[in-house]
């Protein structure tokens, strides 16, 4: 029986895994010297928060591997030799395989900063960097955070609810500002400064972490020269391949393990998905690394079938994501960079409360959609996928504006507010139809 | 602002903790003109003479020790009746609710005599305090949003030993409550006051006491789950909801009807919740009301047999659960920072299947016997044996429907264990009703949840925080729609979702399931597949 070892047991790891199973009687074997089980690494944060315990956020019951015949093993792989099939172990043992996939995530970035080996000093990453918080936090009354992104805003909210005040600085002029369209990363600096007491600092850059002699952190220097006291600094510029112990092996890697559109790498029957696999040809229109969970998931999918035989690229649909900025979420559907691009128009209507928002952009000659950013309300991603697959007018989609909407019931609603302001801004006159089943539309 | 919520938990203790004491704070005489008031003829006649010998005009410290006075000659006398065959000679009224009875006419004592102090004292207290210590949430708890912080570090509501504190507290309720009243008979006088306020001078009973406890701690806990999820107006008008018809339907109507010589009906209770329903006592109550007795009897088939269904096809269960029923309302404010604590593993989703519907057929069965046995009462009054049917007495399956189901399992531990086993213990595992809607929302609604697309993360805040033990994540990370017989459509894990991914929604029955999954939207590579077989 062909034998496919898979080392990481995240999403990507564990997709790949399950959709192997589905379609074949291979032997399996995840590896992960992280947890025993797999664990949703977006829920980190509600352990420490106190919303969930450990076994809350393991999406599977542990029955769940033996039952579909999935083995586990908890153990680091220190050197891949592609040559024989084999993987050493920490532990000194070896494992062979005929099919490998690596799926080993990202480790937090550290970009060479005086002081970042210090005591208190942490990334928020992983299982050990949550414990490693809890230690760190014991002690604190004031951190640090360096870098505006998802993981600098979860490490904030995490630490205000152990009462601990965070500065957060970052090096642009807006928050999350080379993701974010400037309104948004507005709307979400003033969210975390008013309504979170966040010290949000922008245009500050961090310059050194400071010693306090017994190799633990007693504050950082900014590039200003402004010295903030701090016992714990986070490190949250992004994230990149966690593929140091790939560099003894003949698997060839970049920034990230470099793979064609099946997830091959230079070397036969060895596989790289996830955070880690860096695209030699990104897929049109997108990076060339991607590290969101949902496309660790497709990324599975897609392996999974070439490992059954059924050789597939892959071809991810409409680009979507979400998050959420302490309590003002956020979904995005379709490409929506910081700045439009030269054939984009684009419309912004904010709530008077400042913390409601949608973002939309399309092509200014064709007026197909392009995408958008919306903040405070949720949207249909089915009808969105669809409406950007089939490229649809912006003026349709705002017409439907009603039947897209997925808050739940009772909510308020702008629709009508949005249009009326559209309508004034562009010159148009885009009618509001009356919501209908959302299913009605979809298969329209 | 945190200062003024400490001092409110402390008024609150002092009340909470007055009330918890007042078995302990009496006086109990039993005076000879109190018997011949209190006690039947009868009674008097097998009775009278050894408690005028022991009892009488002794004075007592707590209702224990009178009640055990009180019941100890009752119990000698029914045993000599019984050994010697003389059935009809036979005291009927139970011990404990007779010895309650007395204990209650024979209170003087503090409680009894002070009347609105007491009330204050104690409920007044309870309330103000707690108030005191929600409100201020308004401030300290920040920004409207998802408030879990801390709850898997607090003691009280992560099973520590506050968690198992509080649940001793409930358990005992209940236990005196359905089987030891004569226990707490000065916890009912406190509330003698407000009974007086429906029916002048007329000491309230266990239930009323029992009914005050629960609108209270309804309406206390309602006002706080409204200031924690203030941002989701769903929830917010389902609390106000589930409130109302505690406060109108379960008490205020029942308190009131009775005044009007109309049965003390609870008009959303339906049956098989509601298990006495068709009970002869309960029938006959209704027909001897005249028309708007016969009317509200009608009421009652028509609200299961019709309303229940149809409102379950339309809506889902939750139009009852969680927006009606008062098992549910409960649940839902007074049991809220419990709802973390239900079980979701599979095994408990198989017992879960087992208990709810085994107590369903038990229901059902009973049901035909008491009805069995009411048709004979009103249709065939000649007849001998009216409660026998193959063989069955109608009384025992009451009986042992009434201690099983609706004393131990719909009270102690439905109930008592909250802080155990979660706030849905009962209406998960042992609610008829609960049953009965589910069977209709899993096959024939137009309610389900739907998950929004390739969205999930898998975080489990919304499996973690169902108060039903649904893996609700199991279903949303496969991009399937949640359609559960035990979802009551609380709605809060689509508020604690941090990604916007679950829509409680009512539509055609058509693609209900939404995608069979394996795989999830947004994988252009494949097609989806729904449950139409697309």
């Amino acid at each position: 029986m062909e034998k496919v070892v898979i080392i990481g047991n995240g999403i990507s790891g564990v997709t790949a895994t399950r959709h192997i199973r589905k379609n074949s009687e291979k032997e399996l074997l995840i590896i992960s010297a992280e947890t025993e089980h797999f664990y949703s690494r977006t829920a980190l944060m509600y352990v420490f928060m106190g919303h969930m315990r450990y076994q809350d956020i393991k999406p599977y019951e542990d029955w769940f591997w033996s039952k579909n015949r999935i083995e586990l093993m908890f153990d680091y792989v220190e050197h891949i030799d592609t040559d024989n099939k084999q993987l050493d172990m920490a532990s000194g043992q070896q494992v062979s395989y005929d099919t490998l996939i690596v799926a080993v995530g990202s480790k937090s970035n550290k970009f060479g900063w005086p002081g970042q080996e210090l005591d208190g000093v942490q990334g928020l990453y992983s299982w050990q960097d949550l414990e490693l918080l809890e230690e760190n936090v014991k002690e604190a009354k004031r951190a640090v955070i360096v870098g505006g992104g998802l993981i600098g805003v979860e490490l904030a909210e995490m630490l205000h609810t152990r009462d601990v005040k965070v500065t957060v600085l970052v090096r642009e002029s807006e928050f999350w500002g080379n993701v974010l369209p400037k309104e948004e990363g507005m709307l979400v600096t003033r969210h975390l400064r008013d309504d979170h007491h966040v010290d949000l600092r922008l245009e500050t850059e961090l310059d050194e972490i400071l010693d306090d002699g017994n190799g633990r952190v007693k504050g950082v220097k900014t590039k200003s020269g402004e010295i903030i006291d701090c016992q714990i600094v986070g490190l949250t510029p992004g994230v990149s391949p966690n593929i140091d112990f790939l560099k003894s092996s003949n698997i060839e890697v970049n920034r990230g393990v470099l793979v064609n559109h099946y997830f091959e790498t230079n070397i036969p029957d060895v596989y790289s998905i996830g955070d880690c696999a860096e695209f030699k040809n990104p897929v049109e229109g997108r990076r060339n690394l991607e590290q969101v969970w949902y496309t660790g998931r497709m990324h599975g999918e897609t392996v999974a079938q070439t490992i059954c035989g059924n050789k597939m690229t892959y071809q991810p649909g409409p680009w979507f994501n979400s998050a959420k900025f302490m309590d003002i979420e956020y979904q995005t559907y379709g490409m929506v960079l910081n700045k439009p691009k030269d054939n984009e128009d684009e419309f912004y209507w904010e709530h008077k409360n400042g913390k409601i928002c949608l973002h939309l952009r399309w092509d200014k000659d064709s007026d197909v959609f392009t995408g958008l950013n919306v903040f405070g309300i949720r949207l249909r991603h089915e009808l969105f996928d669809k409406w950007l697959r089939e490229g649809a007018k912006i003026e349709e989609i705002l017409s439907e504006l009603k039947t897209a909407n997925f808050d739940p019931e009772f909510y308020d609603h702008y629709e009508e507010e949005i249009i009326e302001k559209f309508n004034g801004e562009k010159q148009r006159n885009v009618k509001i139809k009356p919501k209908k089943w959302w299913l009605k539309l979809l298969k329209s | 602002m945190k200062t003024l919520k400490y001092i409110g938990l402390f008024i609150f203790l002092i009340g909470f903790g007055l009330l918890t004491a007042t078995p302990f704070i009496g006086s109990y005489t039993l005076t000879d003109k109190i018997m011949q008031e209190n006690l039947s003829e009868y009674e008097l006649e097998v009775l009278g003479d050894a408690y005028r010998k022991d009892i009488v005009g002794k004075t007592y410290e707590t209702s224990f020790g009178i009640s055990q006075d009180l019941m100890k000659p009752y119990k000698v006398k029914n045993e000599e009746f019984r050994s010697n065959e003389q059935w009809d000679k036979l005291l009927h009224t139970p011990p404990k609710d007779f010895a309650f009875k007395i204990a209650k006419a024979s209170s003087n004592g503090f409680i009894a005599n002070n009347g609105w102090l007491i009330v204050f004292l104690t409920f007044g207290l309870g309330i103000i305090g707690s108030l005191m210590y929600i409100f201020p949430n308004i401030k300290l708890m920040g920004h409207p949003g998802i408030k879990n912080d801390g709850i898997y570090h607090s003691s009280m509501q992560s099973r520590g030993w506050l968690g198992f504190l509080m649940a001793s507290w409930f358990i005992s309720l209940y236990i005196m409550l359905y089987f030891y009243p004569h226990w707490i008979v000065s916890m009912t006088n406190v509330v003698d006051p407000l009974k007086g306020l429906f029916i002048e001078g007329a000491g309230a009973s266990q239930w009323f006491l029992y009914g005050l406890l629960y609108t209270v701690a309804m309406t206390v806990m309602g006002i706080r789950m409204i200031i924690k999820y203030r941002h989701n107006k769903y929830q917010i008008f389902r609390t106000c909801s589930v409130i109302f018809f505690q406060v109108v339907f379960a008490f205020m109507l029942v308190e009131i009807l009775p005044i009007f010589n109309l049965p003390a009906m609870d008009l959303k209770n339906a049956w098989p919740l509601d298990y006495d329903f068709l009970f002869d006592w309960n029938v006959q109550a209704h027909f001897a009301a005249g028309t708007i007795g016969r009317f509200m009897f009608f009421w009652g088939i028509a609200l299961s047999l019709v309303l229940i269904p149809l409102f379950a096809y339309i809506y889902g269960k939750r139009w009852y659960c969680s927006w009606v029923c008062g098992c549910g309302g409960l649940a839902e404010t007074l049991g809220d920072p419990y709802r973390q604590l239900s079980n979701k593993k599979m095994w408990a989703w198989k017992l879960e299947r087992w208990l709810v519907h085994g107590v369903l057929v038990f229901a059902i069965i009973m049901t035909i016997f008491a009805g069995y046995h009411t048709y004979n009462v009103l249709n065939n009054p000649q007849m001998d044996q009216k409660d026998i049917l193959l063989g069955i007495s109608a009384y025992d399956i009451r009986s042992w429907y009434g201690f099983a189901i609706g004393a131990i399992f719909a009270g102690v531990v439905g109930t008592g264990f909250y802080p155990i086993f979660g706030n849905r213990v009962w209406c998960r595992f042992g609610c008829p009703l609960a049953a009965y809607l589910g069977i209709v929302q899993r096959f024939k609604s137009r309610f389900r949840i739907t998950t929004n697309g390739g969205q999930c993360i898998s975080c489990g805040n919304c499996s973690t925080y169902c108060e039903q033990g649904i893996d609700v994540k199991a279903y949303a990370q496969r991009g399937q729609n949640i359609i559960r017989a035990s979802c009551v459509g609380c709605g809060v894990c689509s508020a604690v979702c941090p990604r916007g991914v679950l829509k409680l929604e009512n539509g055609p029955e058509e693609g209900r399931f939404g995608n069979d999954g394996p795989i999830v939207l947004g994988n252009e590579g494949f097609s989806l597949k729904d449950h139409q077989g697309e």
